[in-house]
C-alpha cells in the first residue's frame, strides 16, 4: 500500500506539473499533452511511454484498493460490537478520513477520467479534441469546478496522512525526528499538491486563464 | 543503611529469664527440626557438594516426570521455564490472566549480586555477611552464602536473556548503593526493576509453552494440596473463569505463590495476592517458618480515607534527601506545613539518631513515624480519628541542589506522589507513612527447598528460608530468581530421581477427600447468605493485625489480636454475603476463600509473634527493648527458626524449633545512635 | 462527590450484555477510579445486586491487569493506567460510561473483564531470546552502548494492559507487537532471532484476528508507558529486512 501510495504521490507531482502549464498558455499546455503521447519515441512505439505509466498506475491502484479493502475488513472483524462511547485523542481527522476520502477520490477519478481522458465530455457541449480548450471549457462552469476543489481537499488530506502512512509502513520513521519530517513532509505534499491542482480551475472560473 | 554494628555481648544485657513463656497455653511443644539436607564442610564449598550428590533424573525418563509450578512471578515463572529446558513436563498456574502479570512486577529499587564490577570490594563472603546481618542473625548461613554465590548467575542470565539493566557510557552494566550498604551491588532497570526481570522469566516460560515443555494455566487458583501416601502429588485449582473445580496430578509440586502481606489488608501487596496456596498446604502437613516476620516500609504514600484498597510505596532513596518531621505542637498538625515555622518543626529522627538521621533503617524510621502519630503529632487527613502521616521535606534539598537535580534525582517519583494525592511535592513536603511490604516468613524449607511434605517445595517468598527476620534492599529479586533459576532445578532432580511415580488413581480417597472438602467449603461460603461484604472483614482483620501485630507488638495486645481474629473468623463462616454463582466468575467468592485463609494466618501469625518474647529484625517486641527504646535480640533464647505444624482447626499449634548456629560470623547487636 | 455511572454487565462470554446505569454518591476526589468502583460494589453488595467484575492487581500501575474504556478514552482521561486515574479528574456530577475493551481478539470474560491471552500467544511466537538457564556468558562479555540500552528500557516498559488494541479503530495490536521487536532488536543478544521473531509474531498478531495499522496513532496516546509510534516502523522494517532474506 505505501509503495503504491508513493508511485501516486509520483504521479500526482507531475500532474500537477503538466496542469500549472496551463498558465503559459494554449500552446504550451497542448504542446505537454501532445509530447507525453511522443516520450520515448523512437526506442518505443507512438504513446509506448505513456502506456506503460498508465499501466503502472493502474497496477497500483488495483494494489492500493485491494489493500484498503484488506484492512477495511480486518478492521470491521477485529471489531465486530462497536463502543458506546468511543473518542478519538490524538488522530488527526484526515487519518480517519483514510477510507472514505479514498472512496471519494476513486469516484472523482473515475469522473476525471471521463471528463479528459476517455470520455471527454465537455459539459458545455464545445470541441473535445484540443485539451487546453477543454479544460478551460470544463472549469469555466462553476460545479465543475467545485467537485474539483473537493476532491483536492480530499486528496490533501489523504496526502497529509497517506505520506506518513507510507513513511512508517516503509520502516522509514524509527525515530521522533524521522516521525517529525515524515508529518511535515505530508503537510507539505497536501499543501503543494493539493493546491498546485486547485489554481488551475480556480484560475479558470476567475477568469484568467482563457481561450 | 549504614553500617554500625558494634560488638554487644547479648548474654549479659540480653538474658532472658526462662519463666517467660508468654505463648504458654496457646501451642505445644513439639520435636526440634533440622535441615538435613545442608552438607557441612567449608561453606564456600557447600553448594558444589549438594549439587554433586543430587542425584540426576535420567533425561530419557525426564518427558514422564511432571512437576506443577503455583505462582509465575520471579520464583515460579523461572522455575518452570528452566525445569521446561530441562525436559520435564511442566504445567504452571497462576490467578492472573497472564503469568506476566505476578506482583514481582511491581518491585522498584533493583537486584543485588556480588559481581564486584564496581571493584569496591564486594564479594560473595561480603553479600553473604550483609544478608546474614540484615537478618538480624535469623537466617541460615548455609542458605544465605549460596544465595550470594548464584547471585552472579543471575544477573548473566538476565542480560542474556536481554533484561534491559541501566548501563553507564561505556556500555557496561551501572551498579548503585541500596539500602545503605558500603558496596555498590544493585543491579537495576529505572525503577521498574521487577517488571524487567519478570519479563525476562515470563518470555523464558512462554518460550517453553511453544516449545510445548510447559502449559500454562491462567485465572487458576489453587485451593487444595493433594498429599497421597505422605507425598504430594497434585493441587485442586479453580477455574476463575468458568467456576469449575479441576484437579491436576504431578510427580511433585512447587509453591512459589508469593507473599502474603495482604493479610493487613492494605499493603503494598496486589489486591490478589494471597496466602491460600501456602496455606492449604500448611493444613497438609507443611510447617510455617517464622509467620510473624513482617518487613514494614517506611516511605509509602499515606492512608487518604476509608475506601483505601491498597498502598503504594515510594523507593526509600528518597531519605537520602529528604528530611522527615512532624509539628512539635499538636495544634499545627492541620495547618499548612509551610506556614510551620523551622522552630516548630520536629526533625525527630535526625533529633533521635544524630548519627544516622533520617537514613535509620527501616524498622527503625517505620517505628518512629508510628510513634510520633501515636503521640498525636501525625499530619495529613484524619482516617478513623487519628492523623497517620509525617512530612518528608525536599526543601532543603532543593535550595541546595536545585530543583532540577532533584528532578532527576526523584521525577518519576514526584510524579507519581503528585498523581496519587493531587500535591505537588515540589512545593508541598510530602506525606508518608509505613505500610506492611514483604514477609520474611514462610513455610519451612530445607535446603533443598523441600518442605515437610515431600514433595512439596516451596520458593521465593512464600518460603521462609534466606531472608532471617528482616531482609536487606534488593534482595528479594534476587531469591526469587536464585530459587527459581539456579536452586531449585539443581535439588528437585534427586527428588525425581526417584520417580516416576505410582499415578494416583482419581478416586484415591485422598483425591477425593480433598475435592469434597474444596466444594463443601465453596457451598458454605456461597450459602452462608449473611450481611457483610467479604472486604469489610479484610478489612478489619488488616486493622486488627496492624494495630496489634504491626510495627510494635506486646504479649497484651497479641493476645487481644487472637481472640479478636477467633471472634471474627466465627462471624465470618455465620454472616458473609457472597452473591452471584459459584459456577461461573464470581471475585466475591475469590476474595471470600482467601480472607477465610487470611484469618487463620492471622491468628498463627500472632502466636509466633507472641512466642518470640525479642525484639529481631522486622519483629518488634515491646518487652524486649532497650533502655533507650531501642531493639533488644535474645540469641541465647530465641535463635532459632520457629516451624509450627498444624495440628487441627481447633487444636493448638504444634512448635518445632530449628536452631541455628553460626559458624563463619559473629552475631553481634545492632546499635544506631 | 456524585456521578451517574454508565456500566457495560455481561454475566459471561456467551450471554449478550447491555448498559446499566448506577447513582453513586459520596465519592471521594482522593479515590482511585477503581476505588471508585470498589464503593460502587460494596453498595450493590448490600443491595443484593452482583458486583461488577473487573480486573485489577497491582493497583500501582504496573502489572497491566486494568483496563477500561473510560467515556470513550481508554484508561480514561489522563495519561495513565486506570487504576492510577483518580476521581479528581472529574466533575461533580459527571456521567461515566465504563466499557470493557473491545477487540474480537479479546473476548469479553464477564462484565468489564476481558481475555488478554492473545498477548501471550504473540509472544510465545518469538517474543524472547533463546538461552537456557545456566548457558550465559558473563554480563560483560557484550557492551551495549547506552542509548541502545536505554531505547530497549523504554519500550520494554510495556505492561501488556491492552490499551492500544483498545483505542485503535482498527482493532490493532500493532504497538505491543512494535514494543517487543525494538526491545530485543536493539539489544545484541537478540540479533540472532530478528528476523524470524518479527515474521512469527506478526503472523500470530494476524491469526489472533487483531486489524492491520493504518499509524493513525491513538494507541500511542492511550499507551500508559507512552510508548512512541516509532516502534512500529522498526516492526515493519525488521519485517521488510526479513522478507529480504527470505526468512
Amino acid at each position: 500500500m505505501a509503495v503504491s501510495g508513493l508511485i501516486f504521490i509520483g504521479f500526482v507531482l507531475t500532474h500537477m506539473y503538466g496542469n500549472l502549464k496551463a498558465f503559459g498558455g494554449h500552446d504550451s499546455f497542448n504542446e505537454y499533452a501532445h509530447h507525453l503521447r511522443e516520450f520515448g519515441e523512437p526506442i518505443l512505439p507512438h504513446e509506448g511511454a505513456l502506456w506503460i505509466i498508465r499501466l503502472a498506475l493502474i497496477v497500483s491502484l488495483v494494489v492500493h484498493v485491494a489493500c484498503a479493502v484488506a484492512l477495511w475488513r480486518r478492521a470491521a472483524k477485529a471489531r465486530s460490537v462497536k463502543y458506546v462511547v468511543k473518542k478519538s485523542k490524538a488522530s488527526s481527522l484526515s487519518s480517519r478520513t483514510m477510507r472514505w476520502g479514498g472512496v471519494t477520490l476513486l469516484v472523482f477519478i473515475v469522473w476525471h477520467l471521463l471528463n479528459f481522458s476517455i470520455g471527454k465530455i465537455n459539459v458545455q457541449g464545445g470541441a473535445t479534441d484540443d485539451p487546453y480548450n477543454l479544460m478551460v471549457d470544463s472549469f469555466d462552469v462553476w460545479w465543475l469546478t467545485a467537485i474539483y476543489l473537493v476532491a483536492m481537499v480530499a486528496l490533501g488530506m489523504h496526502l497529509h496522512h497517506g505520506t506518513f502512512s507510507a513513511a512508517q509502513t516503509l520502516g522509514l520513521t524509527n525515530n521522533d525526528k524521522a516521525r517529525r519530517n515524515a508529518k511535515a513532509a505530508g503537510a507539505l505534499l497536501a499543501v503543494v499538491i493539493a493546491g498546485g491542482f486547485s489554481l488551475v480551475p480556480i484560475f479558470v472560473l476567475a477568469g484568467v486563464i482563457t481561450k | 543503611m549504614p553500617d554500625t554494628t558494634n560488638t554487644f555481648d547479648a548474654s549479659h544485657t540480653g538474658r532472658l529469664d526462662d519463666e517467660y513463656d508468654d505463648a504458654a497455653g496457646y501451642y505445644v511443644d513439639g520435636d526440634p527440626i533440622a535441615d538435613t539436607k545442608a552438607p557441612g564442610g567449608p561453606l564456600e564449598e557447600r553448594w558444589d557438594t549438594r549439587q554433586f550428590e543430587a542425584r540426576i533424573a535420567n533425561p530419557a525418563n525426564r518427558r514422564r516426570l511432571s512437576v506443577i509450578v503455583v505462582g509465575t512471578g520471579l520464583a515460579g515463572a523461572s522455575a518452570a521455564a528452566t525445569l521446561g529446558e530441562a525436559g520435564y513436563v511442566v504445567k504452571s498456574f497462576c490467578y492472573q490472566d497472564s503469568p506476566r502479570r505476578a506482583h514481582s512486577i511491581a518491585a522498584q529499587g533493583g537486584i543485588n549480586a556480588a559481581k564486584n564490577y564496581k571493584g569496591d570490594g564486594d564479594s560473595v563472603f561480603r553479600l553473604f555477611y550483609d544478608t546474614i546481618k540484615g537478618g538480624d542473625y535469623r537466617a541460615r548461613e548455609s542458605n544465605v552464602y549460596r544465595l550470594a554465590q548464584v547471585s552472579r548467575n543471575i544477573i548473566d542470565q538476565c542480560v542474556a536473556q536481554g533484561v534491559p539493566f541501566a548501563r553507564e557510557y561505556g556500555g557496561l552494566l551501572d551498579n548503585r548503593s541500596f539500602g545503605g550498604v558500603q558496596v555498590s551491588r544493585t543491579f537495576y532497570a529505572r525503577g521498574q526493576t521487577g517488571q524487567q526481570l519478570l519479563i525476562g522469566a515470563y518470555q523464558a516460560l512462554e518460550r517453553q509453552v511453544a516449545a510445548g515443555t510447559v502449559k500454562c494455566y491462567t485465572r487458576h487458583e489453587m485451593v487444595e494440596l493433594i498429599v497421597v501416601d505422605g507425598r504430594a502429588r497434585g493441587i485442586i485449582v479453580r477455574d476463575l473463569v468458568t467456576g469449575e473445580i479441576e484437579t491436576y496430578f504431578a510427580d511433585v509440586v512447587v509453591l512459589a505463590n508469593g507473599g502474603y502481606g495482604n493479610v493487613f489488608f492494605l499493603s503494598t501487596n496486589a489486591m490478589g495476592s494471597n496466602v491460600t496456596a501456602s496455606w492449604r498446604a500448611h493444613r497438609k502437613g507443611a510447617y510455617m517458618a517464622n509467620p510473624c516476620y513482617t518487613q514494614i516500609h517506611p516511605t509509602c504514600i499515606p492512608v487518604s480515607g476509608a475506601h483505601q484498597s491498597k498502598l503504594t510505596l515510594m523507593s526509600e532513596s528518597l531519605r537520602n534527601d529528604g528530611r522527615i518531621w512532624v509539628p512539635k505542637n499538636k495544634a499545627d498538625c492541620d495547618k499548612d506545613p509551610r506556614d510551620i515555622p523551622e522552630e516548630d518543626r520536629d526533625y525527630y529522627l535526625e533529633r533521635i539518631y544524630p548519627a544516622f538521621g533520617n537514613l535509620v533503617p527501616r524498622d527503625i524510621a517505620s517505628r518512629q513515624a508510628k510513634n510520633m502519630c501515636d503521640e498525636g503529632r501525625g499530619v495529613g487527613p484524619e482516617v478513623e480519628g487519628v492523623r497517620r502521616g509525617v512530612y518528608l521535606d525536599f526543601e532543603e534539598a532543593i535550595g541546595r541542589l536545585g530543583r532540577d537535580a532533584i528532578e532527576n534525582k526523584y521525577g518519576n517519583l514526584f510524579d507519581m506522589y503528585a498523581r496519587i494525592t493531587g500535591e505537588d511535592p515540589y512545593s508541598v513536603p510530602m506525606r508518608i507513612y509505613p505500610a506492611v511490604h514483604y514477609v520474611m516468613g514462610g513455610l519451612w524449607v530445607d535446603y533443598d527447598l523441600q518442605s515437610t511434605i515431600p514433595g512439596l517445595f516451596v520458593t521465593g517468598e512464600a518460603n521462609f528460608s534466606d531472608h532471617g527476620a528482616n531482609r536487606l534492599g534488593a534482595s528479594a529479586l534476587m531469591q526469587g530468581l536464585a530459587d527459581g533459576y539456579f536452586v531449585l532445578p539443581n535439588t528437585i532432580r534427586d527428588y525425581l530421581a526417584e520417580g516416576p511415580f505410582e499415578k494416583v488413581a482419581e478416586d484415591d480417597p485422598a483425591v477425593v477427600e480433598a475435592q469434597e472438602s474444596v466444594r463443601s467449603r465453596i457451598h458454605q461460603l456461597m450459602n452462608t447468605n449473611g450481611t457483610r461484604s467479604v472486604d469489610s472483614y479484610h478489612r478489619e482483620l488488616g486493622n486488627i493485625m496492624w494495630e496489634y501485630c504491626g510495627m510494635e507488638r506486646s504479649a497484651d495486645g497479641l493476645k487481644k489480636a487472637i481472640d479478636l481474629i477467633r471472634t471474627l473468623k466465627q462471624d465470618f463462616w455465620r454472616n458473609v454475603k457472597v452473591l452471584g454463582a459459584a459456577e461461573t466468575m464470581n471475585q466475591s467468592l475469590e476474595r471470600a476463600g482467601r480472607v477465610a485463609d487470611f484469618f487463620e494466618l492471622g491468628e498463627l501469625m500472632c502466636l509466633d509473634a507472641l512466642n518470640r518474647r525479642e525484639s529481631c529484625g522486622g519483629h518488634f517486641r515491646a518487652e524486649s527493648q532497650t533502655e533507650d527504646g531501642e531493639a533488644l535480640r535474645h540469641d541465647d533464647t530465641y535463635a532459632y527458626v520457629a516451624a509450627w505444624e498444624w495440628a487441627g482447626a481447633d487444636e493448638k499449634p504444634v512448635l518445632h524449633k530449628e536452631n541455628l548456629t553460626y559458624e563463619f560470623v559473629e552475631m553481634k547487636q545492632r546499635s544506631y545512635k | 462527590m456524585k456521578f451517574t455511572l454508565n456500566i457495560w454487565r455481561q454475566p459471561d462470554a456467551v450471554t449478550a450484555g447491555k448498559i446499566h446505569t448506577y447513582e453513586l454518591d459520596e465519592v471521594s476526589e482522593d479515590m482511585s477510579f477503581l476505588e471508585m468502583l470498589d464503593v460502587l460494589n460494596e453498595d450493590l453488595n448490600a443491595k443484593g445486586e452482583e458486583p461488577v467484575a473487573f480486573d485489577s492487581d497491582c493497583r500501582e500501575g504496573i502489572c497491566g491487569s486494568c483496563g477500561l474504556m473510560i467515556n470513550g478514552e481508554a484508561h480514561g482521561p489522563e495519561v495513565t493506567t486506570t487504576c492510577q486515574l483518580h476521581m479528581r479528574s472529574f466533575k461533580d456530577g459527571d456521567s461515566i460510561t465504563i466499557e470493557p475493551w473491545r477487540a474480537d481478539a479479546f473476548p469479553v470474560v464477564k462484565d468489564l473483564v476481558v481475555d488478554r491471552g492473545a498477548f501471550d500467544r504473540i509472544i510465545q511466537q518469538g517474543g524472547y531470546i533463546s538461552v537456557n538457564t545456566g548457558a550465559a556468558p558473563d554480563a560483560h562479555a557484550t557492551p551495549v552502548p547506552k542509548d541502545k540500552a536505554d531505547r530497549a528500557f523504554d519500550v520494554a516498559t510495556c505492561i501488556s494492559c491492552g490499551a492500544c488494541v483498545a483505542a485503535c479503530p482498527n482493532g490493532s495490536a500493532s504497538l505491543f507487537v512494535g514494543a517487543k521487536i525494538t526491545h530485543l532488536g536493539e539489544l545484541p543478544q537478540g540479533q540472532a532471532e530478528r528476523d524470524t521473531r518479527v515474521v512469527n509474531m506478526v503472523a500470530q498478531h494476524d491469526h489472533e484476528g487483531f486489524g492491520g495499522c493504518t499509524n493513525i496513532g491513538e494507541c500511542t496516546a492511550a499507551c500508559p508507558k507512552e510508548i512512541p509510534l516509532d516502534v512500529i516502523s522498526r516492526l515493519n522494517w525488521d519485517l521488510h529486512a526479513a522478507l529480504r532474506h527470505g526468512k
